[in-house]
Formats: structure tokens, sequence, C-alpha cells
């Protein structure tokens, strides 16, 4: 499947890492336009990412039930690290898809993949083709 | 520098992130800011629609509640954002400017309580509602922490 980013994620410089049959992984390089106090992440870049990795996973979930329209309800965001000047890595995971809520976790990380630097959980609206 | 000084702080320009978004100074009172950001087609989260994405809104309402923990502290302290919930009320409207405020409601010496708004006109019809909570950087014991950094 194709994993389809928005005009928003050129801003971020936002990639579809891997996508091998499972929730596609997203890389986001560290730059100038990512970045909040002095060498480190903005954190609203990070949770743009953590954002787009959810969506991500949804729509694959979703793919495999016929599709649907995705509406963000609320994200809550908590930081645990600093985002320092090297690449992060962020994939969601669907902990529950219903008929019309999707609960989904997303976690962004940098050099391993159990230390992330922020975690995020979101609820959406789902509205079956 | 002695006091903090929001429009002091943006016309030095948000840089990195922020400025990669357009965001600018509003207004500011005692205890909250306003930003805004400017509709751009580079921000566009659902092509099909021509809304906005939720991250840019983020980026804009951390920003405008850490401008109000400054506002109220007086002094420009570093923190780091703890966590931040975001509901969405409804859709940016494609074309508009959306206006951020944020508001300190609650500080303690190393920990600040936050709220806001993010609206695209008309302050009653918000699109989004925000909560969150940041914690100074680096020591705070002693109280000695706010003259080594406006030393």
């Amino acid at each position: 499947m194709t994993i389809g980013l928005p005009p928003y994620a050129e801003i971020l410089r936002v990639s579809v890492e891997a996508e091998d049959g499972a929730p596609p992984v997203l890389l986001m390089p560290f730059a100038d336009d990512v970045l909040g106090r002095p060498g480190f992440l903005h954190g609203g870049a990070i949770s743009g990412l953590l954002e787009m990795a959810a969506i991500a996973a949804l729509q694959h979930a979703l793919e495999a039930e016929g599709g649907g329209r995705i509406k963000p309800v609320n994200v809550t965001v908590d930081f645990m690290r600093g985002g320092r000047d090297k690449p992060t890595r962020a994939a969601g995971v669907v902990t529950r898809l219903g008929n019309r809520v999707a609960n989904v976790e997303a976690t962004a990380w940098q050099d391993e993949r159990e230390k992330p630097i922020a975690a995020a959980r979101m609820n959406y609206l789902i509205v079956r083709d | 520098m002695a006091g903090f000084d929001p429009q002091w702080f943006a016309t030095r320009g948000f840089g990195g992130h922020g400025a990669a978004l357009g965001m600018r100074y509003h207004a500011h009172g005692d205890d909250w800011a306003e930003l805004a950001l400017p509709y751009d087609e580079r921000l566009i989260g659902d092509p099909a629609s021509g809304v906005i994405a939720s991250g840019p809104i983020i980026t804009m309402m951390d920003m405008a509640t850490s401008l109000a923990i400054w506002i109220k502290r007086n002094a420009f302290v570093p923190h780091a954002t703890l966590d931040l919930r975001v509901d969405y009320l409804r859709p940016a409207t494609p074309g508009k400017t959306v206006i951020g405020r944020g508001e300190c409601y609650r500080i303690t010496r190393s920990i600040a309580f936050v709220r806001g708004q993010a609206h695209d006109g008309d302050p009653s019809d918000p699109l989004a509602h925000v909560a969150g909570t940041f914690m100074v950087v680096g020591d705070v014991a002693g109280m000695g922490l706010d003259r080594r950094i406006e030393a």
C-alpha cells in the first residue's frame, strides 16, 4: 500500500521509511525548519510527526476493512526526552478499531525505539465508506 | 535582560519551526499571549478540503502557552513541555488566519499549568482547546535560576 503524506509533511521533511506489511515507520531528519530552542526539536514538530504516524497506522488498519475517512477528535502528547540533532522515527499502533471510533498510540524515538523521546494517544472518528 | 517582553521576543523572529510555519505575534496581557498563523497551502493536512494540518496548530499553542508562562514569570526561563492535550472542536476554515491564545493559570517554582484556545476569527467559535504543563529545565534549587538566566 502507499501512504499519502500531506503538504505539511514536506515542511517536516517526513518520509515513509518502512511499510512492509506492518504499520509504517516515518522518518524526520533534523533540520532548521523543525528546530525549537537551540539544539532541540520543537515539540510541535514532534507532535506533527506523531500525528502523521498515528494516521498512517490507522490508514493501514482501515485499508484491510475497506477504508474510511479519518477525523481527529483529540491528542495527548507526553514529552519524555529532548529531541537532539539527529533523525527521529515514529510509528503508530491502533489499540482499538471500532466501527466509529479508533484509539491509536504513537511513539517517536531517536537512537533506540525502547527510549522514546515522546508518545501520544489519539482518538479518531471513523466515517466508513 | 530584566523581565520579559513578548513583542521584543517576537521581533527577533520565532526562528526554527515557528518561522517555517509563518507564525507571528498577535497580542498579549498579564498572563496570556496570542499568536497568529496565516493560512498557507504548505500547511495543508487534507488536500481534498484544503484544511490545514493539526501539527501547526499544536506548534502555535505550544509557543503561545510558553509565552504566557514567560510573561507571568516576567523572565525568560527555559522550560520543556511535559505534556500537551489538544481537543479538535472543528476543522480550521481554509483561507483564514488561525489565532492561538495561550494562558498560564498557575505557576510553581518548577511547573507551569497552561490552557488555551484557537479560533479563526470568532473567539466564541473556537476550533481547538488545549491544556498542558511545562517544567523548568535545569536546577531550580536555591531560587538563583532567574538571576543566572538574566545574567
